[in-house]
């Protein structure tokens, strides 16, 4: 049998590949005609195109899959003509075949609407990679960009032009809102809020009636006459059936496009399919891939004899568009007389939800999600399958308030056959049964199921559906290290501590079973960091170190190893900062300051790492542990010995917190920083514990971060001298080390401390618990203990001799480690 | 193990056993290969596979961190802790992920041989 798909895009390659899996080898042949220059890519991604990726990223299967499956593969090829009373296709490069079935794959291309002036420099489509690639090279010589289309498509083409750097972008919508398909107007009014702070300018009910310049494009005119300045322009206002080749050969099509088809993808020739965007069912064409895919799975199971139909498909769609959540689904639009309708709208946080109720508040029939679409699952699968409403619907949106909860919303409400992750089609009843049957945990679970396997969207309802099925069982829900400690890591602290343990293997054989692995063996690491403040590298815990520790240096891009010394309170002298130039320039590192306040030296091989230790010893350095869950910096302003409206010497202060606490392990790694003044130029507050001078000594601020999700540090203690401080320091590291869980940084622990700020001040500052002596003389014994690991290592054989990259050429570098130049310094080969 | 066949397997000498680290790893350039060798001091038992890791491509996998899951001896990479089984070189944390290659090793008196079969590849021959 001899298919021939005229196409290749993602539901072309879809269909070829679900032939190739369902068809007995050897009795099917597949000759695929593409028009593009290359294979089928991934459409729905090329927005990413501009955010780094290549096209080769994009690429779903390389040329070589279809060799290697013996597909015969035109590309740059489009068919021209279809004979269907011989049954061949004739290409434009003349190619003839016949076929027994053919599919029409053909997509769709831009719709352009007919203004005068589309043909002018600098406007363009957006819909292959060679569109992106002409965007791309000429929007340097534009400033003012305008897309028109406010659809998802032209949304996205926005957020393309904001990544091409381009200082302003306006979106043109004809209809009075954005995406009028998905969304309602206030959702839109909200959206629309949110995209303008992002940088884009949103025009709705604007017509364009036609496109200035001379040959190049130079603003828009609109129907109410007003003007636009513009120097590039992107036409994303929907997608045209490509049915141009059907039509020629007197396949039905429809008055407004698309090749009309039956439930079996049939056109009106029983011998041809049509399928993806250019197929017309029922009077719609479906412009998502996952219709695509399932007309694949259709046209594909009926060429090969079994009977599937497609009958339409749901069109809610989730999505993040430039960085803000957007969703629809069911009817979104339900008519005021049939549903009543909830609102929740918050536009100090942006945020819009609407659902549709049935008149008679028993089901769900759809809605809008804006700004939060964390509840989208649910509530989809709340429409999808009818399930009967809370007395209270709108404990949907706001989570039941007051004393009652579970009123039969939230996952557990579901019915058994509800779809929890569609994608893999795993149902409420097979998560459940694999949990009661011993798989208790996500891994477990993802791996009996295979749910949450492929986008990971209703991970959080399958964790959800864990707890819930084990509580059900009246089991008590732990927080255990991993499969080999069934511990809290508090308590693991503790008994390690009470029996003195000093090597990992020695707690594996007294509290734990099997042989460890890469969560439990960090874990213990740290602890006995924490607890003895032995050389790491020692007594065999070498190799259950996290692989930066083990190497004392972080791991980069290539395998090769950045090294940071220690630069106390960002103070150093003209003559430290010789001896890293020396260094960087001896062992070619790429250098960089930090935002810490110290050097970086990028690029060392591991077999230069104490060569370039023993150097930075010699003249003074020491190990400034930016590999190891630790302390890192402590940041400083330069204070009151320079600045004149400095407090105090924040740099001593800062110096002095560094010493004491350097080398210091702990669950997750510290920073800290001193500011001499309130104005705060070492932006104290953002740190695990930050200081501030005030007029009569120091304010302590504990548990505040950077990162991905800032959070404000909390007054422990005001107006304290430097020794109170520390004591307070003192306590508060220890307390956090002692209970805080794996890989959990100061400001999550706060979050999750009963009692917050107010308990923690109680322990701390007022000794509540009576353990402030203690807490403070187990940080002395780790201050006692401190050691520079680098010093150790450069002056021991046995250490330095781990090394190596090879063990049997110990003097060769990794040979495969590769390095490109960028502005007169190196940086790691981009890795695939 | 019974991978072991003296027709098929050429062996070669990588290293002695106290230059391996007890549970750790190191990497043994064969030719213009690279191979990670393992050494499972808890169980007594030795493991080789290709030092690549197929995720990134980055010469890393001696440098990972070695442990078991329900028992069976696995490598997580270092960089984005991806886990491989050390018994067949697949991938355990992603099953979509290309396995590794595995050699036999064997250890006579201090020294540690790994086998390899014709064409620098693993050839299982069970015996």
């Amino acid at each position: 049998m001899k298919i021939v798909i005229i196409g290749n895009g993602m539901t072309s390659y879809k269909f070829c590949e679900k032939m190739m899996a369902k068809a007995a080898p050897g009795t099917v042949e597949l000759v695929v005609f593409g028009e593009e220059p290359r294979p089928a890519y991934d459409r729905v991604h090329l927005s990413e195109f501009f955010s780094g990726k290549t096209a080769t990223d994009l690429e779903i299967a390389p040329a070589s899959w279809y060799a290697e499956q013996n597909i015969t593969l035109h590309l740059g090829d489009p068919v021209q003509q279809i004979d269907r009373t011989l049954k061949t296709v004739h290409s434009y490069k003349g190619i003839t075949e016949s076929y027994d079935y053919l599919v029409l794959a053909t997509g769709s291309a831009a719709f352009v609407p007919p203004i005068p002036g589309v043909d002018k420099k600098g406007v363009f489509i957006y819909r292959t990679i060679e569109d992106l690639e002409m965007m791309r090279d000429y929007a340097p010589k534009a400033t003012t960009g305008a897309v028109i289309g406010g659809g998802l498509l032209g949304l996205e083409a926005a957020k393309a032009l904001l990544d091409l750097g381009l200082k302003k972008t306006h979106v043109i919508e004809f209809a009075p809102r954005l995406m009028p398909r998905q969304i309602d107007e206030a959702g839109s009014n909200l959206l629309k809020a949110k995209l303008e702070t992002l940088g884009l300018e949103i025009h709705t009910s604007k017509s364009t009636t036609n496109i200035l310049g001379e040959d190049t494009i130079t603003g828009l005119q609109f129907s109410d006459d007003s003007i636009l300045e513009a120097d590039m322009l992107v036409i994303s206002a929907g997608i045209s059936p490509r049915d141009e080749v059907a039509r020629l050969c007197g396949l039905e099509t429809g008055h407004r496009g698309g090749i009309v088809v039956n439930e079996q993808l049939q056109t009106t020739d029983p011998c041809i399919y049509a399928i993806g965007e250019c197929a017309l069912y029922n009077g719609m064409i479906y412009g998502l891939v996952a219709p695509g895919y399932e007309m694949a799975e259709v046209a594909c199971s009926h060429i090969l004899g079994s009977h599937k139909a497609f009958t339409g498909f749901d069109m809610s769609t989730k999505l993040k568009l430039i960085g803000v959540d957007v969703a629809s689904f069911g009817n979104p639009f339900a008519p005021a007389d049939q549903c009543r309708t909830i609102i929740f709208e918050d536009t100090m946080k942006g945020i819009y939800k609407r659902i549709n109720v049935s008149n008679d508040g028993q089901h769900l029939l759809g809605g809008i999600l804006i700004g939060d679409a964390d509840a989208y699952n649910m509530l989809l699968q709340t429409a999808k399958n009818k399930v009967i409403l809370p007395p209270n619907p709108e404990d949907l949106l706001l989570g039941a308030r007051g004393a009652q909860t579970e009123g039969g919303a939230g996952v557990l409400g579901l019915p058994d056959e509800a779809t929890i992750c569609s994608c893999e089609n795993v149902s409420k009843a097979t998560i459940c049964n694999a949990v009661t049957a011993g798989n208790e945990t996500l891994d477990a679970v993802k791996k009996c199921t295979k749910a949450g396997t492929c986008c990971g969207g209703c991970v959080p309802m399958v964790k959800d559906l864990i707890t819930s099925t084990m509580k059900a069982q009246g089991k008590y829900i732990r927080n255990v290290v991993c499969e080999h400690f069934s511990y809290s890591r508090q308590e693991l602290f503790d008994l390690i501590k009470i029996k003195e343990i000093r090597t990992f293997d020695d707690a594996l054989d007294h509290y734990g079973q099997g042989d460890g692995c890469e969560v439990c063996k960090p874990v213990v690491a740290s602890i006995l960091a924490s607890l003895w403040n032995e050389m790491i590298l020692t007594k065999g815990n070498d190799t259950v170190q996290d692989s930066n520790d083990r190497y004392l240096a972080n791991i980069q891009k290539g395998g090769t190893y950045s090294v940071v010394p220690r630069v106390p309170g960002g103070e150093i002298t003209p003559r430290q900062l010789m001896v890293i130039a020396q260094v960087a320039e001896k062992y070619n590192l790429y250098t960089k300051i930090t935002g810490g306040q110290r050097i970086d030296m990028f690029g060392a091989h591991v077999n230069d790492l104490p060569l370039i230790w023993e150097e930075l010893v010699a003249a003074g350095f020491e190990s400034g542990h930016a590999y190891g869950k630790a302390l890192r910096t402590v940041k400083s302003c330069v204070g009151s010995t320079w600045c004149r409206f400095g407090l105090h010497d924040s740099v001593s202060f800062a110096i002095r917190i560094e010493q004491r606490y350097r080398g210091l392990r702990a669950p997750h790694k510290l920073k800290s920083a001193v500011s001499g003044c309130i104005r705060e130029c070492a932006e104290a507050q953002s740190k695990d514990f930050g200081i501030i001078a005030t007029e009569k000594g120091w304010n302590l601020y504990v548990c505040g971060n950077g990162g991905s999700k800032p959070q404000h540090a909390l007054l422990l203690a005001g107006d304290v001298d430097s020794d109170t401080c520390i004591r307070y320091i003192d306590r508060f590291l220890m307390f956090y080390i002692k209970t805080a869980d794996p890989l959990t940084r100061t400001a999550t622990w706060l979050n999750k401390l009963d009692g917050g700020i107010e308990y923690l001040r109680n322990v701390v500052v007022n000794d509540s618990l009576g353990i402030a002596d203690q807490l403070e003389a187990e940080m002395q014994v780790l201050v006692d203990n401190y050691k520079c690991e680098w010093k150790e290592v450069v002056e021991n054989p046995e250490l330095r001799k781990r090394f190596s990259h090879f063990v049997n050429a110990p003097e060769e570098k990794d040979p495969t480690i590769k390095f490109e130049n960028l502005r007169e310094q190196k940086k790691a080969a981009e890795w695939k | 193990m019974s991978l072991e066949n003296s027709a098929t397997l050429t062996w070669f000498y990588a290293c002695k056993v106290d230059d391996v680290p007890a549970n750790g790893g190191v990497c043994v350039k064969y030719f213009d290969e690279q191979i990670a060798l393992f050494r499972f001091a808890r169980r007594n038992e030795w493991y080789a596979t290709q030092n690549l890791c197929p995720h990134r491509r980055q010469m890393a996998l001696s440098r990972g961190m070695t442990g078991t899951q329900e028992g069976e001896p696995k490598v997580a990479c270092p960089f984005h802790k991806k886990s491989f089984s050390l018994v067949d070189g697949r991938c355990l944390t992603d099953e979509h992920e290309c396995s590794l290659n595995t050699y036999p090793v064997k250890v006579e008196g201090d020294r540690v041989y790994i086998g390899i079969g014709a064409g620098g590849q693993q050839v299982e021959v069970m015996a």
